[in-house]
């Protein structure tokens, strides 16, 4: 192909999509609401996955030594739990600083007096954070075979809840965006296939004086990847708005709220959500257009 | 000459030189239902003729045209045109193969979101001509039309007589050896018919092998041109400077 045919080619898509403005206008209306639909769900869907995590974040494991374990001992045991997969993050609190923290807590500044010694020897302890809360079960058992172990604090609820909400989440969330995908498609097909039908006469006129299959259908797939671009564009920019705006909202007006649920910064949202829209809408416009288009080519 | 290409081009003038522009060879075109609309139709057309082909509804002669432009295939039988068996052609060589031709239809078939010069230009950017080129030829074969001060008119601004002469000049803007003319006259008023029909004879006395369906009897006649005559798909008779007889 000669650049000159390259570049007239191009110029014809950008030209049909003004030439029929009506239909362009019609196909990007419709990728633009499907994706918005896609991206706000997918806004709120990664909201709560976050909240979920940082929720299983805060989940910990707390190991209680046998008397008569030596400091070696725990620090060995130590280092074996930090290499687990599961485990995230294991911190060693010695029986003083468990005291300097409840003691206070309890008996006020003054809590020394009265106790010559430390009442919580031998409460030194391992706090374990996990990873991925669904393995807690598999780490209390192994914990629980150590013969230096005298006692594994945890909360299953926690951890069994926790795990299920999110494999809810993940289910849930990947049908209706699988669903929404597929509506999309469908309707965004749709859009395009009869946009081309009513200029099934051009096609025919253009394959009677000669034109190649690539010749007649390269503007129509220029067109319906711009077509694609646009729609996934205008979505993108309202939903940023809006998740600023709201964001900025539950930050002012519920600072309770704020400080207990984690809320994912706009740019980490469109980190994701920018290149899926941008690919399903180009994506679509391509493939819809490049197969319809070829329907009318046996002329 | 050693390359597979010349060798075919070569073989292909040969095959014109022996049987002519155009050439079917006992064809038969039927479709699912009905009659055959070609029935063992065997026919010679030479380089720079200038042929009408006459008949009522359903007498096939559109049928031959769309055979000769690719549109359909044969039953049985062959097609050559310039030399091409055309029912062989693969889908991607078919293009190719139609750039050899001009066409022209009743309907006009311009694309009617663009100016006439635009409509006469996509035939050159088809062929990947130059914009010079384009610049060059374009409001030339407009001139040769009548056209040169309506290129900047869209088709829905033209009389039917002005759209049948974009229409020519988009079918003849590549120099092809070939006009097939598939009812030019039957949307238009006698005036503008004959204003058609004597482009036509001027574009064939420079050369272009011209083919016209057509039922316009007074101008059949008045044109001394050779007449095929086509009844139930198949030809009845075919005579040098002819008559359309009424057949009744």
């Amino acid at each position: 192909m000669k650049i000159r045919t390259f570049f007239y080619i191009l110029k014809q898509g950008i030209v049909n999509l003004f030439r029929n403005k009506w239909y362009s206008l019609a196909s990007i209306a419709t990728i633009g609401a499907c994706l918005f639909l896609l991206g706000l769900f997918y806004a709120v869907l990664a909201n709560f996955q976050n909240i979920i995590m940082t929720a299983e974040e805060g989940v910990s494991v707390t190991v209680f030594f046998n008397e008569g374990t030596t400091d070696a001992q725990m620090e060995k045991l130590g280092q074996e739990i930090a290499k687990r997969p599961e485990v995230s993050d294991v911190i060693f609190h010695s029986d003083d600083e468990v005291w300097a923290t409840f003691g206070p807590e309890y008996f006020g500044d003054d809590y020394a007096e009265g106790f010559p010694e430390n009442p919580l020897e031998g409460e030194d302890n391992y706090e374990i954070y996990l990873s991925d809360v669904s393995l807690q079960g598999a780490l209390v058992t192994w914990l629980e075979s150590k013969t230096e172990v005298r006692k594994v604090n945890y909360s299953e609820m926690t951890a069994s809840t926790l795990s299920g909400v999110n494999l809810l989440i993940f289910y849930t969330s990947g049908g209706i965006i699988l669903i929404l995908l597929a509506v999309s498609i469908f309707l965004i097909s749709n859009t395009v296939s009869v946009g081309i039908q009513v200029r099934k006469e051009e096609i025919n006129i253009m394959k009677y004086i000669g034109a190649t299959d690539f010749f007649v259908r390269a503007p129509f797939v220029i067109e319906g990847m711009l077509i694609g671009l646009v729609g996934a564009a205008i979505p993108l920019v309202i939903i940023h708005s809006l998740y600023q705006y709201a964001l900025d909202y539950i930050v002012e007006r519920f600072t309770v709220l704020s400080g207990l649920l984690n809320f994912l910064p706009v740019n980490t949202i469109f980190a994701f959500l920018t290149p899926l829209s941008v690919a399903v809408g180009v994506g679509i416009g391509f493939i819809g257009s490049m197969s319809t288009v070829r329907r009318h080519l046996h002329v | 000459m050693s390359s597979n290409s010349d060798k075919k081009r070569l073989k292909r003038e040969q095959f014109v030189e022996e049987n002519g522009l155009i050439f079917l060879d006992n064809v038969t075109k039927s479709y699912q239902t009905g009659a055959p609309a070609l029935n063992g139709v065997t026919l010679r057309i030479d380089k720079g003729e200038f042929v009408f082909i006459v008949g009522d509804s359903g007498s096939g002669k559109s049928t031959l045209i769309k055979l000769l432009l690719r549109e359909l295939t044969a039953t049985s039988g062959n097609v050559y045109v310039m030399g091409y068996n055309v029912s062989k052609l693969r889908h991607r060589n078919i293009p190719m193969f139609r750039r050899n031709l001009g066409v022209v239809f009743q309907d006009f078939r311009l694309l009617k979101d663009r100016n006439v010069y635009e409509n006469v230009a996509f035939a050159q950017r088809i062929i990947e001509k130059s914009a010079g080129e384009i610049r060059r030829n374009v409001p030339s074969i407009l001139a040769t039309v009548g056209l040169a001060g309506k290129y900047k008119a869209k088709p829905k601004q033209l009389s039917g007589g002005e759209q049948q002469r974009v229409a020519l000049a988009r079918a003849l803007v590549n120099k092809p050896a070939i006009l097939l003319a598939d009812e030019p006259t039957g949307n238009l008023d006698p005036g503008n018919s004959w204003e058609i029909m004597k482009l036509l004879e001027q574009i064939n006395e420079n050369g272009t092998t011209v083919v016209v369906v057509t039922h316009n009897r007074e101008i059949v006649n008045a044109m001394e041109k050779r007449v095929i005559a086509m009844k139930k798909g198949v030809i009845v008779s075919d005579e040098e400077k002819g008559y359309y007889v009424d057949e009744d």
